[in-house]
């Protein structure tokens, strides 16, 4: 999807850092982010465990604890207004028309000991600010996500408690929540990996499908390169809290450039077979001292002497504002 | 023909949930494992997949003794794993090794590296140097001698993992059963654990049952893989055999729905089979054939009569395949 120069972007972070204090120091784990949704535009962003994924979602809808997170440098926009400088009110609209999100576990995200009706209730009334509405009605309104999520016999889902449904009936009741009212953005947090690999492929499509549907913009938490390449059009990749490579997802998977997105690549398990390379040595770097210059160069087969010293800018094609493919890479520094 | 290690056959293992009925003696059962049969060959690694709640670690676990199957029996090279009631010989439970899910859940924290691999060396190997043991496993999984003094919490998911390996190692088995090794870790730290697994597989000429939910991963780690789907085996082939053609509507199903990241993969996977309902509870078991309430090519006899094992015509010896569904029935 191309878009205008000009048109201002849904949601735009500028060079976030987050540092949590912690006893012993203070953990710089998201290290100038920067990262651009269009209105309308599917993002993927991947990513290893640890990587800061979860933390600059949650920087998103200011639900990190704070403290011990601590925001010393960076804006986030939201449909041009900093949500970092908000007032609880604003806050409030963003979070109830503007931004939802689906986590990664949905037996946590769901209270065990309210019903699906009442927590869904609560959903409903809170999008409905200012207007009173029945018991009746509340009840009348929160049915119909749940219709749109495909549940079967939505009426007695209203009464049940989540220990009685499965992990994939949960997770729709939790898609069915963040859809009760019409946002524009969705931020789907690894939404099917603690799922099977059937049911995650049912929720991934339900989810494609309601975003269709609704024309929500999305962006899709994963660490699995497969669901990114099947369900959006552009990529962030993430590396120790920082973006490392951004593209068109077709192109990524074409061409990927950075020495961390092409070790991830090489490490995943081909369907074609012919074992597997041997992955990216070494670990994620100790946020209480984070290496020196590019966070990756203690790991990078291809790391060289300013590696260790700079931290590198954003390098690579530009071909539209939305088109572009970026690496933060020394290794192609001249290719400007 | 190679001979095989380990004979499963007919397996059966059940556990009672509860009690039903007014005087509440009638027994819920759930039917975890319910009548499977293979062998695994001598020096092959033989995949065992399906979704959570297929059974697949019950095997496992009842191969390793963890439990008492409830019905048939298992054998390993030749000799039979339940003699009576009689406890399993030391013997034996050198040979046959395991390495479970989560290495954090499955090494004890109080205890350091060092002490967690003596215990299984003060068992098995009581005459050795065990000083030089311990840093002789820790080189098998390319882990510095120095690990010896650390802590399991000290280590990442990747060198907990490892350290499960030697674990495993230690007692110099010819059988490791791996009940999904990297389902708990990064793609990246998959891949490492899974070349030291073939390494060492080659280097002593280990035989593993290999069990995950990740086929991609299967189809290059296992020699021979088997889909099991509400306690029963549906499906059994060569890996190659397997993703060229799958018989099976719940072997394409799962095919079809497995995220890949090429071109070259994408034209592999079945036709897009819509994946529709949930595996059902393993207590209350659909009749006829388990899978018929998702199959997309359910005829009416799948709902009365369970299937059985039938061979694929053409596919004899040692690159049989085998598919249990009522499509294929006049195939054997």
């Amino acid at each position: 999807m191309r878009f205008e120069m000009g048109t201002s972007p849904l949601l735009e972070i500028k060079d976030l850092h987050v540092h949590f204090d912690v006893y012993g120091g203070t953990l710089r784990v998201l290290d100038g982010v920067n990262f651009t949704v269009h209105s309308g535009q599917k993002v993927g962003l991947v990513g290893e465990t640890g990587c800061g994924k979860t933390t600059t979602m949650k920087s998103i809808l200011r639900i990190l604890p704070m403290p011990p997170a601590r925001i010393p440098r960076g804006e986030i926009y939201f449909k041009g207004q900093d949500v970092l400088k908000m007032g609880e009110g604003e806050l409030r609209q963003v979070r109830s028309e503007g931004i939802s999100m689906i986590f990664q576990d949905p037996t946590a995200a769901l209270n065990p000991v309210f019903t699906i009706g009442q927590q869904l209730g609560a959903v409903v009334k809170y999008s409905m600010e200012g207007k009173k509405l029945s018991k009746k009605e509340i009840r009348e309104r929160a049915i119909i996500p749940l219709k749109e999520v495909a549940l079967p016999d939505p009426e007695r889902m209203l009464d049940s408690y989540p220990i009685q449904l499965s992990g994939g009936m949960r997770q729709r009741v939790c898609i069915a929540m963040a859809l009760v009212a019409s946002r524009e953005l969705l931020i789907a947090d690894e939404p099917g990996t603690s799922l099977d690999v059937t049911i995650e492929d049912q929720i991934l499509r339900l989810l494609h499908r309601l975003v269709e549907e609704k024309n929500v913009s999305v962006i899709l938490i994963t660490h699995t390169l497969g669901v990114v390449r099947e369900t959006t059009d552009r990529v962030y990749v993430m590396y120790a809290g920082n973006m490392v490579e951004m593209a068109a997802t077709e192109e990524l998977f074409a061409q990927p450039l950075h020495p961390y997105t092409r070790g991830l690549m090489d490490a995943v398990p081909r369907l074609t077979g012919g074992g597997i390379a041997d992955g990216i040595p070494g670990r994620i770097p100790d946020y209480l001292n984070p290496p020196p210059g590019c966070r990756f160069h203690p790991r990078c087969p291809r790391a060289m002497e300013i590696c260790r010293q700079e931290k590198p800018s954003f390098y690579g094609k530009r071909s539209g504002v939305s088109d572009n493919h970026e690496v933060a890479c020394f290794l192609y520094r001249d290719s400007e | 023909m190679t001979t095989d290690i380990l004979t499963v056959a007919d397996l059966k293992k059940y556990f009672v949930i509860g009690h039903s009925g007014i005087l509440k003696r009638e027994p819920i059962t759930v039917k975890a494992v319910d009548g499977i049969s293979f062998g695994v060959r001598e020096g092959e690694t033989f995949g065992l997949v399906g979704e959570s709640g297929s059974g697949k670690s019950t095997v496992a676990y009842t191969t390793i003794g963890m439990y008492r199957p409830t019905e048939g029996s298992i054998s390993f090279r030749g000799r039979s794993l339940f003699d009576g009631n009689k406890e399993r010989p030391l013997a034996i439970k050198k040979e046959i090794q395991i390495v479970f899910q989560d290495p954090g859940s499955s090494l004890n924290p109080r205890r350091s590296i060092k002490q967690i691999l003596e215990l299984p060396l003060q068992v098995h190997r009581q005459d050795e140097n065990r000083l030089e043991q311990v840093v002789r496993l820790l080189e098998m999984v390319e882990l510095p001698p120095d690990y010896m003094q650390k802590y399991p919490q000290m280590l990442g998911g990747g060198e907990k993992q490892m350290v499960a390996i030697a674990r495993a190692l230690a007692t110099d088995p010819s059988f490791i059963i791996l009940d999904e090794p990297t389902s708990a870790l990064d793609v990246s730290i998959q891949a490492k654990i899974i070349n030291l697994l073939i390494r060492l597989q080659n280097e002593f000429h280990l035989s593993y049952l290999f069990i995950t939910h990740d086929l991609s991963l299967m189809r290059n780690v296992a020699s021979r893989v088997a889909i099991m789907y509400l306690g029963k085996i549906c499906e059994v082939a060569e890996a190659a055999e397997f993703f060229r053609n799958p018989y099976h509507p719940y072997t394409r199903m799962l095919l079809s729905s497995i995220p890949v990241i090429s071109e070259e993969e994408e034209k592999l996977k079945p036709k897009k089979i819509i994946s529709t309902g949930e595996i059902p509870s393993p207590v209350n078991v659909p009749t006829g054939c388990s899978f018929h309430l998702r199959c997309p090519a359910k005829l009416n006899v799948c709902s009365e009569v369970d299937p059985v094992m039938v061979e694929i015509e053409g596919q004899t010896g040692l690159a049989r395949h085998t598919v249990r569904c009522h499509l294929y029935g006049q195939a054997g």
